[in-house]
């Protein structure tokens, strides 16, 4: 099958890439372009963990193909923290220890990042419920829910680094 | 996953021309959330995908009063829940739309495409049964519409002809004092599966304590979503009571053909298909006389 040319907007940079029809967005991310941070785990839309921004839109990486962003724009993981700090939300996360061996943090975060744009001022059942999508096999959602909350705090209060 | 080829059609009468060329080696591909899926385990075969999201008809979420909801095959649940007035006019909808998936779901799964999929536990085809809704399809004859309650004919298997695809929803506008909700039954608060799902709507006199008419339609109790015309039948004419809608759930329970599977016995589907009928009954009452 020949490859097709995709060109898109990655965490912000032009990024021209070669994929087949049949690779996923995750697969595309991870294998061709390099970013390792979007993870694999269930490979078929029920844990969240390749959660990515599309255009605005939250959406599991493994479902959506890497022909479909062309014209488009992604945000990963590697695209959330400004230069040479983090965001908000990645403190926080460190914080409350809301991760342990760390392979859902990515699309918690990206989750996050995505309520926080749309509403910067969520409640506990709206935290809970937007990130009823993601899946965490360790630490429990409890500390996670909570360091969204605060991030939100924090943002809310005006105590964040620029971020773009 | 297996290989195949992509294209991003612009119009209709492309599609149709690429569904031609080789209708069963083709798939069409909106959001992708069961097709991928289904593909990459293998259970269903693909050379070429069809990606209709720029067809400009299948994008389409407008309403107006006259004409009702125009509701393109590939709108995103997401664009479906967030539109305030589509959210103001369809509660009912609403309330099965944002129960399919999680966030990232909802960001790409479409309406048609839970159509399409033909699952009997789909959540939003008892609820577009109920809002009078039809699909609207186009193939190499031309364009045909039909009711949703004929569109699917076993699981996984739908009344699409060779060359067809769906293109859109319409859903009628409202009659005044129109009322509906969706509700159904799963073990836990979010994300699963409907073990029975139940969609009604009424429509009440102007004393708002009689019903002018109702439609009931369940999920996940027969081989496809299923009216039962009888239960609303019934209810046409009546006064409001605990006794004729425990009538009506009765009617509604009677109809259905429930399996037992991992989800739940036929003989639990049996008894929830009865109490949700009710539940929702008196929800699509309660919205008809607010």
């Amino acid at each position: 099958m020949s490859k097709a040319l995709v060109q898109s907007v990655i965490n912000g940079e032009k990024i021209e890439f070669l994929c087949e029809p049949r690779q996923s967005l995750l697969e595309v991310l991870r294998e061709v372009l390099g970013l390792t941070g979007t993870k694999e785990a269930c490979n078929n839309g029920n844990c969240g963990a390749c959660n990515v921004i599309l255009d605005g839109v939250l959406v599991n990486s493994c479902l959506v193909l890497a022909i479909e962003v062309d014209g488009k724009s992604v945000t990963t993981i590697e695209g959330i923290a400004p230069p040479g700090g983090l965001h908000p939300l990645q403190e926080e996360f460190l914080n409350h220890a809301a991760l342990q061996c760390g392979v859902c943090t990515p699309g918690f975060i990206v989750a996050a990042k995505a309520l926080l744009d749309q509403n910067p001022h969520p409640t506990e059942h709206e935290v809970r419920r937007w990130l009823a999508g993601n899946l965490c096999r360790c630490t429990g959602y409890d500390k996670i829910v909570r360091a969204v909350l605060a991030a939100a705090e924090r943002m809310k209060a005006g105590v964040r680094m620029e971020v773009k | 996953m297996q290989a195949f080829d992509y294209i991003k059609a612009t119009s209709e009468v492309e599609v149709v021309s690429l569904l031609s060329r080789d209708g069963d080696q083709t798939r069409i591909l909106s959001g992708g959330t069961d097709l991928l899926v289904q593909l990459r385990e293998g259970r269903r075969q693909a050379k070429l995908l069809v990606d209709i999201k720029q067809v400009s008809e299948a994008n389409e979420l407008a309403y107006d009063p006259v004409g009702g909801l125009r509701l393109g095959a590939a709108v995103p649940c997401y664009r479906i829940g967030s539109d305030p007035t589509t959210a103001r006019v369809y509660p009912g909808l609403v309330d099965a739309v944002s129960l399919i998936g999680g966030t990232q779901i909802q960001g790409r799964a479409s309406l048609g495409g839970n159509l399409c999929n033909a699952s009997p536990a789909a959540d939003s085809i008892p609820a577009l049964i109920v809002h009078h809704a039809t699909c609207v399809i186009t193939g190499p004859g031309g364009r045909r519409q039909v009711p949703v309650e004929d569109f699917c004919t076993a699981p996984g298997r739908t009344i699409l002809q060779r060359g067809e695809f769906l293109v859109a929803l319409h859903v009628l506008p409202p009659a005044p004092r129109f009322g509906a909700a969706y509700l159904r039954f799963i073990p836990r608060n979010e994300m699963d599966i409907a073990v029975v799902g139940v969609g009604a709507s009424v429509v009440l006199d102007e004393s708002l304590t009689t019903f002018v008419s109702a439609r009931i339609a369940l999920g996940a109790v027969a081989p496809t979503p299923l009216l039962v015309p009888e239960a609303g039948e019934y209810l046409a004419g009546r006064r409001i009571s605990t006794e004729t809608i425990a009538e009506a759930a009765r009617i509604a329970q009677a109809a259905t053909r429930p399996i037992s599977d991992m989800r739940g016995t036929a003989a639990q589907r049996k008894h929830l298909a009865a109490v949700l009928t009710r539940r929702v009954l008196e929800k699509a009452i309660e919205r008809a006389r607010a």
